[in-house]
């Protein structure tokens, strides 16, 4: 029985190789890391895209806030989905740090980089911001991009690439 | 201002992301999930100083990118803070001496122009 059992759905990574299915230790660890990779990629990418959102969401209520002055950023932090955002970032902080503490920064920004796809469709969707025809080209290269990268091993001691 | 802030972000982001990379590459591994390992592990990241090193210049990059969420669309804000792509791509080769091969160029290169796109 391989593991995991069943792959998470939301995921991006289709890993061109697979781990042949085969109890010796060195192919389950490396399944669990794929594993571990992938849930990690995923929260890291769900809390910024809901954190940023959140926040942006916020900003538009807090209105202009270009000031020298603290109190403006002590009163924007108060706004509740501000607050909102803000806890979404700390997830998404910690997320980060645990994917970073097995894969490489050079995998994880790109491949996270999903996120901004997925910002643009937000903003679309909920803030009726418009996708131009540049902006839609500039979301196929980020998905090209990602699916690039997602073929490599997440870290260096993984098979090469 | 917009630009300028957009420079801060870019280059404060990546000070952060590089300096968090290096200290979890030295921490290792993160293996045991339960809620006790992860505070031990807290405890010792929160003593970090490449950690804190990477949260102040992290805080200094959240606050110019709400300020520039005060005065520019969320599409334009977003994209904005990821000029650094490249730069911190070559930085993860370079300074932290991570195997990039050409599939990672390629992927950085491309979400980089995807990403300078989206801001239109």
């Amino acid at each position: 029985m391989p593991w995991p059992p069943s792959r998470p759905a939301a995921v991006i990574s289709p890993s061109g190789a697979e781990a042949p299915v085969s109890l010796a230790p060195v192919n389950v660890h490396t399944a669990r890391l794929r594993f571990k990779t992938r849930l990690f990629t995923a929260l890291v990418i769900l809390s910024s895209v809901s954190g940023n959102f959140s926040l942006s969401w916020g900003m538009r209520e807090v209105g202009r806030l270009i000031s020298a002055s603290p109190m403006a950023y002590v009163r924007a932090v108060f706004n509740p989905w501000v607050a909102l955002g803000i806890s979404l970032l700390l997830v998404w902080l910690f997320a980060q740090m645990a994917l970073l503490s097995w894969a490489d920064l050079s995998y994880v920004l790109p491949v996270t980089s999903i996120g901004y796809v997925l910002s643009a469709l937000a903003g679309k969707i909920f803030m009726h911001e418009r996708i131009s025809g540049w902006r839609s080209a500039g979301i196929l290269l980020i998905v090209a991009g990602v699916l690039l990268v997602a073929r490599t091993a997440p870290h260096r001691s993984g098979a090469a690439s | 201002m917009r630009w300028l802030l957009v420079a801060l972000i870019a280059v404060a982001t990546t000070a952060s992301d590089v300096m968090q990379a290096a200290a979890m590459k030295r921490h290792g591994e993160i293996h045991d999930f339960r809620p006790g390992a992860l505070r031990r592990v807290f405890a010792l990241l929160a003593r970090n100083r490449m950690i804190l090193g990477s949260v102040a210049v992290m805080a200094v990059s959240f606050f110019a990118f709400i300020a520039l969420l005060s005065v520019a669309d969320l599409s334009f804000a977003v994209p904005a803070t990821a000029a650094s792509y490249v730069l911190e791509t070559i930085l993860a080769k370079y300074l932290l001496h991570e195997p990039v091969s050409l599939e990672r160029w390629a992927g950085a290169s491309l979400v980089a122009c995807g990403v300078a796109l989206l801001s239109l």
